[in-house]
């Protein structure tokens, strides 16, 4: 009788949920990531400025929209991979998941706080006031407090396979403001403008601004992305430094 | 090229927009260099992963 010793080969699922096989295979992404999201930055930036006309109410405050829109969109979008993310903590215990929730927050947070800083500074010129109390500026607010109520849980937590469980679960209860920021202009009465791009009667903006918004989307949305690979990558050598040192105190010590 | 009687607001708004997109840039690279000198350092002492000589 013979035993069969050859193990089979793990599931793309098995091999992408281990840190060691992401950070062999995410290597080649970054350099592509980053070649890609420079000309992307170049190309939306001489569009933004040097490729579209002035708006015929907003006039050339439009130029701050192409930086403003990705922002607000990147507020959202990172706290939904954050979310993707905190459902594969709880449900699969995926080893990346935890990782992934912890390396988008700060990125989530100072995207949030661009989107407020830039919509502020168009708000004075177009609506004659840097802040009002509003459903979307008072939702993104929230949003921007609980990107640093998880940053900080995130430090408070010296047990980081623990923080990732208690912090998905607050994860997914802060995800509930995404709804409130994406449908508060439809909700309540406000200044912001309701969606011009997503709608369903299709888009309501002129294409001579909507290539450099789409073209400043895509470069934010790489830009995130390129920034999450590193920072996973960061986060994993982290723990492996975190784990040789304890290896190394125990060793002392025993 | 002119941006209008608002260019302040504009030219503020790029301006804050970059220094968080490089504070974000360099806060990744630093933190990414930093994390691998404390590595190699281990590495160094003669530390290392129990996975990393082979497992039985």
């Amino acid at each position: 009788m013979t035993i069969e010793l050859t193990a089979k080969r793990p599931n793309w699922f098995s091999r992408l949920a281990n840190p060691g096989q992401f950070l062999a295979w995410s290597k080649g992404f970054v350099w592509p990531l980053v070649i890609i999201t420079g000309l992307l930055f170049i190309a939306g930036l001489y569009y933004a400025f040097f490729d579209s006309p002035p708006d015929y109410q907003m006039g050339e405050t439009v130029r701050i929209m192409y930086i403003h829109v990705p922002n607000a969109w990147l507020s959202q979008f990172v706290y939904g991979v954050m979310a993707v993310a905190s459902i594969g903590t709880l449900v699969w215990r995926h080893p990346l998941a935890d990782v992934t929730a912890k390396s988008a927050a700060p990125l989530g947070a100072v995207f949030t706080g661009l989107a407020l800083f830039s919509g502020s500074l168009w708000g004075r010129p177009t609506w004659g006031t840097f802040w009002e109390w509003d459903g979307r500026m008072t939702s993104t607010l929230i949003l921007f407090l609980i990107y640093l109520g998880i940053i900080a849980l995130w430090r408070a937590f010296e047990d980081q396979g623990r923080a990732g469980r208690i912090i998905a679960i607050f994860t997914l209860v802060g995800a509930l403001d995404i709804p409130v920021v994406k449908f508060s202009v439809d909700w309540w009465n406000t200044l912001h403008q309701p969606a011009s791009v997503l709608t369903m009667s299709g888009e309501h903006v002129a294409p001579a601004i909507l290539i450099p918004l789409l073209v400043m989307t895509l470069a934010f949305t790489l830009l995130f992305a390129t920034l999450l690979v590193v920072r996973m990558r960061t986060e994993i050598l982290k723990r492996r430094a975190e784990t040789l040192e304890r290896q190394a105190a125990a060793s002392i010590a025993g | 090229m002119d941006l209008g009687p608002h260019a302040a607001f504009i030219i503020w708004a790029y301006v804050g927009v970059t220094l968080g997109v490089v504070g974000l840039i360099a806060y990744a690279i630093i933190d990414a260099r930093r994390t691998r000198t404390r590595l190699a350092a281990l590495e160094a002492r003669g530390i290392r992963r129990r996975s990393a000589g082979g497992k039985p």
